[in-house]
């Protein structure tokens, strides 16, 4: 259910580029999510068609999801593992101390406007 | 075939909010207020401890409460009876609490002199960990029904916690929760998190709690 709160910050930004940019539609926007980013894209394409159309700007607006696959670094021995599998645990040399390299990702990568909108 | 124009943006959807929260943390640190956001499941026992740990900690710090549902003041009745200050803020369906709502719900409260406010927020695993409240701690309740591989099902809130508090261990001989086994996979997560088993309707454990409050608001008002 988190999608929706999720949803309507993407809205915001969105609503936001198009003031600044002087926009009068947007046809698509693309976003980078992450595979432990906790969002579900199905839900989130589901809330995304009921907020997007009652945005004037954004009325018909397709959500394009590029994902992003979960990857983690061990400090101690420096090689990298799959998140999803191993958590925060390295499968190399067990130790605990990791980080994250990418896969908690949601970010507003850009959008696309109609040619004929105005610069 | 139409044409599109690409507008770079790069920026995370949570970048806005996660200013916002430093802003606030800021703020706090220079009023020497101790924010705490606490979250949990529904039902895990976030108010009853709350009340507990309010009439434990009375004589020896002020403490305010901002209560986060979706709906109802239930809780901020509750809250209420021990005499601490207190108001309920509705999300208005939404199922966590971002910064602005946190900063708009300080300023509600008008607490200038406590030294302990905590935010209680929705209950809900998800959500309330993916937004950054602007709180100096985060800290979550896990309680015994709900079970040991919570942390396993929900990652992110284990992750971001500084504490947590693994409460109703009164019915621990009732329910198929293995203690070890709780603390190692929120330790999965988590290397860092302090993990407290306890009681808030017994009072069982509860002082490691409080004194992890009083070390904590010391540091923060020092």
């Amino acid at each position: 259910m988190h999608e929706l709160g999720i949803v309507f910050h993407i809205v915001d930004m969105v609503e936001e580029l198009g003031r600044d940019h002087d926009l009068g539609s947007v046809a698509k926007v693309n976003l980078r999510l992450g595979e432990v980013s906790g969002v579900i894209p199905d839900y989130l394409q589901d809330c995304w068609r009921w907020a997007a159309d009652r945005s004037e700007l954004l009325h018909g607006c397709e959500l394009v999801i590029e994902p992003v696959n979960a990857i983690t670094v061990c400090n101690s021995c420096g090689r990298t593992y799959p998140t999803v599998e191993f958590g925060k645990i390295c499968p190399h040399c067990t130790s605990p101390d990791t980080v994250l390299l990418q896969g908690n990702e949601m970010e507003l990568d850009s959008i696309e406007v109609p040619e004929d909108e105005p610069a | 075939m139409e044409k599109y124009r690409v507008i770079e943006v790069k920026e995370a959807v949570r970048a806005g909010n996660d200013r916002r929260a430093d802003e606030l943390r800021a703020i706090m640190r220079e009023r020497g207020q101790f924010l705490v956001n606490l979250m949990s499941s529904p039902g895990s026992g976030k108010t009853t401890l709350l009340a507990r740990t309010i009439q434990a900690l009375a004589s020896e710090m002020r403490i305010a409460v901002m209560e986060a549902d979706i709906d109802s003041d239930v809780d901020a009745a509750a809250i209420s009876a021990t005499g601490a200050r207190v108001i309920q803020l509705h999300t208005g369906g939404m199922c966590h609490l971002d910064a602005s709502m946190c900063r708009q719900g300080l300023d509600n409260l008008a607490a200038d002199d406590a030294d302990l406010i905590v935010l209680e927020n929705v209950g809900n695993l998800v959500c309330p960990a993916e937004f950054d409240t602007g709180a100096a701690a985060n800290v979550t309740i896990l309680s015994v029904p709900e079970g040991d591989d919570k942390p396993l099902k929900y990652p992110l809130m284990y992750e971001v916690c500084d504490v947590v508090l693994v409460n109703k261990i009164d019915v621990l001989p009732y329910f198929d929760f293995d203690l070890a086994r709780c603390i190692e996979n929120v330790r999965m997560r988590n290397p860092r998190a302090r993990v407290i088993p306890l009681c808030a309707k017994t009072g069982e454990g509860m002082e490691e709690w409080y004194q992890w409050l009083r070390e904590s608001v010391a540091a923060y008002t020092a």
